[in-house]
């Protein structure tokens, strides 16, 4: 092996003395870096800044030089309201409903999301009889493709779907769900906790499996009732794992879009139109396509996002400093 | 036209043959063609081109059968980015226009402007525009069909050709009663579909100097009304208000599976009917319902368009003009059974091949009801800007069925949402 390596490493020292006498070996580093600084380059800051360019543009054009320079304007005519609590009021009313439906959709299927995923944990945890097979149960969801999750949940839930058939074989009132719009929304809060919650569970139960057992046996040698032991024990030791899951799960929830998109439509009317749904079809699927302003809504998309990874960076420096 | 790719293909071979490791292939021009169908329109296309490859040794003309959707959304995009197809089979007709290669150049103008008359502005830029851009190869019309088993069973009788849509609302409610259908009337979820109906409520969509302004009485009477009928079950929820955004969405599987009484379509359904239904119901094609501006559908469809940056107008222009000739476009019109834009085609008559008699009698009815066609739905179809109107019409209305705004708000909005609409594509 050595016989074919130094051959080779032979071949390699000759120009890599001459960088290093050329460049020095601190900006050696640079040079090993640059493909990948290209390549990241080329696929990561580039859209970046032509995001940036596109939302101070304005006009239909796709082409940056037909494209107009409007300043801020983008973000005004997106901010422009009477009043934020009254999509009505506002210039762009789908941006706000978007908005609206994006905020409370993140409050109830986070706060459901992680509520289920720590009770899944919690049982999944215990020793109960197969256990091995429940935990795979739980988990198959999340190897879906969000496309089938949605259509599944179609099948069901439509006109004449596995529900209203069930619920018409007992003889009770069948319901056509994805034409109300509580309803819609509700049943997509349901559907993206059920397609995930396998991954906060695994991610939660990682996190019990860490506790110590002996610090139960000492609780349970001081009689502490298994709520003590859950809220005095559990609790705060899983207080680690349980904030990442939630700040995952935040930023997962903002970005929900696949899913929806392809169960509802975002419909009733705009019931389950999020906002990543909002600048797909502000910059690609209308006419025309108002590409400036759905660049100047996924930066302030972005803007939420690069918050809520702050949070979480922060979160893990302090557990890493303990 | 075929020396000059006798010419270049000559040419072509003689540089290939000095360059030996070229492989052969590479002699042929290759264009590209982006072909979406509904039924056996891009396999009729392809084999009527079949004709113009055998005829011009060294073009080979591929045919990319795409989706829909990848017309409508992806298509555009490579345009302006500069890398779409040579050719391609389009349904926004004036909305892609400054794209379009001028085949006037190239072509018998006289031909064309006696084939094809009207349909030509559809794709050009405005009235001081005498290019000739695009061969439209399904004329289509929008109107109504009927369960006509359903009416027989239930013993009403069907409304006469002025019947008003009042006429047809009750009629179409009578019989879902009398049979238990689960819906009396439907129409697909599109701003192309409703228009026909706003213009026969009175809507005229553009001012008089011809700038569009959607939104007026007829129009908004109209809207009313299709509300109304959602709201008292008369019109199916599941089309209109199971969607978000201006997604399409159309009724066929319904009417199909025998659930339906009255279906708003088009003259495209009809290969699907008759290959689908067969002898599971009759049915029929009774157009457009009468209002006080007229008994009107849209006419739509889609062309066939070359593209101005392609490295071949020669040949674009001449596969394009090959097509519309008489004896191919009336192949393609009887093979993928649609109503043809061709004048001297729609004199001489198609024989639909293998057509029922339900499909030939759909046809006939259907091309009967060019005539009855307003001046205002040609200019809507011929309008630019249409699209975006379209997709008002669609966001807007659906706000007003499910209660997200009252019909006065979802018509201001949409007044509003056109103002922007024009500003930002004057920009």
């Amino acid at each position: 092996m050595l016989q074919i390596i130094s051959p080779m490493m032979r071949i390699i020292e000759i120009p890599m003395q001459y960088a290093q006498r050329k460049f020095g070996i601190q900006r050696l580093a640079w040079i090993f870096l640059l493909p990948n600084l290209i390549l990241f380059g080329l696929f990561a800051f580039l859209p970046v800044i032509l995001n940036f360019v596109y939302a101070l543009t304005g006009g239909d054009n796709v082409l940056l030089n037909a494209r107009p320079f409007v300043g801020g304007a983008n973000f005004d005519t997106l901010t422009a309201c009477a009043s934020y609590f009254d999509p009505n009021s506002c210039e762009r009313d789908f941006f706000w409903r978007a908005i609206h439906n994006t905020i409370l959709f993140v409050t109830l299927q986070v706060g459901f999301m992680v509520g289920f995923s720590l009770l899944t944990a919690l049982i999944l945890n215990r020793d109960i009889r197969a256990r091995g097979f429940f935990r795979s149960v739980f988990f198959f969801p999340v190897l879906l493709s969000p496309v089938v999750v949605a259509l599944i949940w179609k099948w069901i839930l439509q006109r004449n779907g596995v529900l209203n058939a069930g619920l018409d074989a007992m003889g009770l009132e069948t319901h056509v769900w994805l034409l109300d719009r509580t309803w819609a929304f509700a049943w997509s809060v349901f559907l993206t906790v059920w397609a995930h919650m396998g991954f906060y569970t695994l991610i939660l139960l990682a996190g019990l499996q860490a506790i110590p057992r002996d610090v139960y046996e000492a609780a349970l040698m001081d009689r502490a009732s298994p709520w003590r032991a859950f809220t005095k024990i559990t609790m705060p030791l899983l207080a680690p794992t349980m904030l990442v899951v939630l700040v995952l799960a935040l930023i997962r929830s903002v970005q929900t879009f696949d899913e929806i998109f392809a169960f509802t439509g975002g419909g009733p009317g705009s019931a389950t139109t999020f906002i990543i749904q909002y600048i797909y079809q502000t910059g690609f699927a209308g006419a025309p396509r108002l590409f400036g302003l759905a660049s100047a809504a996924s930066i302030m998309l972005a803007f939420v996002l690069v918050v809520l990874t702050g949070i979480q960076l922060w979160i893990n420096r302090r557990n890493v400093d303990g | 036209m075929k020396k000059t790719i006798t010419t270049t293909a000559a040419l072509a071979a003689l540089l290939v043959g000095g360059t030996a490791l070229v492989p052969a292939s590479a002699s042929a021009q290759e264009i590209r063609f982006m072909c979406s169908s509904d039924g056996n329109e891009c396999d009729s296309i392809e084999g009527i081109l079949a004709g113009f490859e055998a005829a011009n040794p060294g073009v080979d003309v591929i045919v990319d059968v795409v989706p829909y959707q990848a017309i409508l959304e992806n298509l555009p995009i490579q345009l302006a980015a500069g890398s779409g197809p040579d050719i391609a089979k389009v349904t926004d007709l004036g909305g892609l226009h400054e794209f379009y290669l001028d085949l006037s150049p190239y072509v018998d103008r006289d031909y064309w402007e006696e084939s094809f008359g009207g349909t030509l502005d559809w794709y050009r830029g405005g009235p001081d525009d005498d290019g000739i851009y695009g061969m439209h190869s399904q004329l289509t019309i929008t109107g109504a069909y009927i369960n006509r088993t359903l009416f027989d069973q239930a013993g009403v009788e069907v409304p006469g050709p002025e019947a008003t849509w009042d006429e047809w609302a009750e009629a179409s409610r009578a019989v879902a009663e009398a049979t238990g259908t689960a819906f009396p009337m439907a129409m697909d979820r599109s701003g192309h579909r409703i228009a026909g109906p706003a213009i026969s409520y009175g809507a005229s969509l553009f001012n008089a100097d011809g700038e569009p302004i959607l939104v007026d009485d007829g129009f908004t009477a109209y809207v009313q009304q299709f509300v109304d009928w959602h709201e008292d079950g008369t019109m199916a929820r599941d089309v209109w208000a199971g969607q978000g955004g201006a997604s399409y969405q159309d009724a066929g599987q319904e009417f199909l599976n025998g659930d339906l009484v009255y279906y708003y379509s088009g003259s495209w359904q009809v290969g699907r009917f008759d290959e689908q239904i067969g002898d599971f119901f009759d049915w029929q094609v009774v157009g457009s319902p009468c209002g006080t501006g007229g008994c009107t559908g849209m006419p739509g469809g889609a062309g066939v368009v070359g593209f101005n940056d392609t490295e071949h107008p020669e040949i674009v222009a001449a596969i394009i003009d090959y097509m519309a000739q008489q004896e191919n476009y009336a192949r393609l019109t009887a093979e993928t059974r649609n109503i043809p834009a061709h004048a001297a085609v729609a004199s001489s008559g198609v024989e639909y091949q293998d057509a029922s008699g339900p499909a030939a009698a759909a046809l006939n009815a259907w091309a009967a009801q060019v005539p009855s066609i307003s001046p205002v739905a040609f200019q809507y179809q011929g309008y630019a800007g249409n699209r975006a109107m379209f997709n008002i019409t669609v966001q807007r209305v659906t706000q007003a069925i499910v209660g997200e705004l009252s019909v006065e708000e979802a018509m201001e909005r949409a007044k509003t949402d056109l103002a922007e609409v024009m500003a930002e594509t004057t920009q």
